[in-house]
């Protein structure tokens, strides 16, 4: 892999940014949404709750880490998606660019503008209904780390799902968060689903982030296999996505889906 | 199919002897294009669409070539305009500068005059041949304009539905074949069964 192609799909990215603040808002206003109002909602559940759960600490905490999962995610199919709508498939697949340089490329995008969203949403967290964030320690680092490589696996997953399906799948996308995350108990424990359910959660690595803050919140300490499973899973995860999307890309090649993109149609 | 966008249903395709399916980033290393149907990201300025595709070519020295083509193909005044605001004609002329960022040995012009009034359509055609004439590389250029194939081009080929019909110069071959024109030429054969769709074969 080569930098400069790397380099390039981040800096389009940034001259999108810095030309157009309808692009950064959406970074910033989404997360600062949902953490003023789960702020609320958890400092009022103190208030009437004397169970001694710190909802500030385990259920805004959980807002935070979710979002962030989720900006990692859109960090990366956004950048995809500027492609998608300036009809530029042609002009950078005709490039010397690996599909590998092209998914780093996402990546690094996907990094750049999460860290934005995560810097907000901390600030207003802590500044705003005083978080703990910190008290979790370096276990920050395996909790972020998951729900980073996972975002990049699911980020990547999307991708080729619009690859495949044409432009017009772009909507399947943006709900995909909100479906995933019954099954990883953002809100409660994976004990109060269904079996089925449960099943699932223990098969998606966020699952092990929720399950271990709440442990840690309420001092009964975590568990490091199940960290590094969950690492595992995601690493696993962003391999297989990369996989699909390089088929996929091979495919479109193939039947000519990618010359005929905008057709929405291979003949 | 030579941009690596499309799979041939058969042969190969190499590149400045590299073959384009086996190491297709070698080899598009040694290509570039321009074409009405992939117009550059309207979002971008005419300096970041050249920076990005020059990153994207892997372009040593980029930030002086791209000020060298900005020159060359009078976009100075238009670098900090998007590109999506640019005429036609200047949209042409920033096409054809991305397509000049790596020096390609093979470079593809795919109706590079459509849509051009005669006058920026004869500079585009000045300029290309000049780029010919200089940097050595070769150029496919595709056109329906026979005139401006006959006037440009070394070698001409009438292509139907993945056949060659007809090859050779284009300032002799209209009279080799009883036209007097190469654009009588053309409707000739475009009338043809075979252009047609026929199952005769040549």
């Amino acid at each position: 892999m080569k930098l400069r192609p790397i380099a390039a799909i981040a800096l389009r990215q940034f001259y999108l940014m810095r030309g157009s603040p309808t692009r950064v808002l959406p970074m910033i206003a989404w997360v600062a949404i949902d953490i003023v109002l789960w702020g609320f909602i958890s400092r009022y559940l103190n208030t009437v709750t004397s169970g001694g759960i710190n909802f500030i600490a385990s259920l805004l905490g959980a807002v935070l880490f979710w979002d962030f999962f989720t900006r990692v995610m859109m960090g990366v199919t956004m950048a995809f998606f500027e492609d998608v709508w300036s009809r530029n498939f042609i002009n950078v697949f005709a490039t010397p660019l690996l599909i590998s340089e092209y998914l780093a490329g996402l990546v690094l995008t996907g990094v750049a503008t999460s860290l934005v969203g995560l810097a907000v949403m901390l600030l207003l967290a802590t500044w705003l209904f005083g978080l703990p964030f910190f008290s979790l320690g370096l276990l920050l680092l395996p909790f972020l780390l998951v729900l980073f490589l996972f975002g990049i696996g699911l980020g990547v997953l999307a991708s080729a799902m619009v690859l495949r399906l044409g432009p017009a799948s772009e909507w399947l996308v943006w709900p995909i968060p909100a479906l995933l995350s019954p099954f990883v108990g953002v809100f409660y424990p994976l004990s109060t689903l269904p079996a089925w359910m449960r099943d699932i959660g223990h098969a998606l690595p966020p699952s092990y982030v929720f399950e271990n803050m709440r442990s840690v919140v309420g001092g009964h300490g975590y568990s490091g296999s199940g960290l590094l499973l969950a690492i595992a899973l995601a690493l696993l995860d962003i391999l297989l996505a990369a996989w699909l999307f390089t088929a996929i890309h091979r495919y479109a090649v193939g039947s000519g889906l990618l010359a005929r993109y905008s057709a929405e149609s291979a003949s | 199919m030579v941009l690596g966008i499309l799979q041939p249903s058969a042969g190969e395709i190499r590149i400045e002897g590299t073959d384009l399916a086996r190491r297709r980033s070698q080899a598009l290393a040694h290509t570039n294009f321009a074409a009405v149907y992939a117009a550059l990201p309207g979002n971008l300025t005419v300096y970041q669409n050249l920076r990005f595709f020059s990153l994207l070519y892997n372009v040593t020295g980029g930030a002086r070539r791209i000020e060298q083509l900005l020159g060359e193909f009078d976009l100075q005044a238009l670098r900090n305009t998007r590109s999506g605001l640019l005429s036609s004609g200047e949209q042409t002329r920033l096409a054809l500068a991305k397509a000049l960022l790596n020096q390609p040995r093979l470079l593809l012009l795919d109706e590079p005059t459509a849509s051009l009034d005669p006058s920026a359509a004869d500079l585009i055609r000045s300029r290309i041949r000049a780029m010919a004439a200089g940097s050595g590389c070769g150029i496919l250029w595709t056109s329906h304009n026979m005139y401006e194939v006959e006037e440009t081009c070394d070698r001409v080929l009438f292509l139907s539905r993945g056949r060659i019909l007809l090859e050779g110069d284009p300032k002799t071959l209209p009279h080799a074949h009883g036209a007097v024109t190469l654009e009588q030429l053309f409707i000739r054969l475009a009338r043809e069964p075979l252009a047609a769709g026929s199952p005769s074969t040549p």
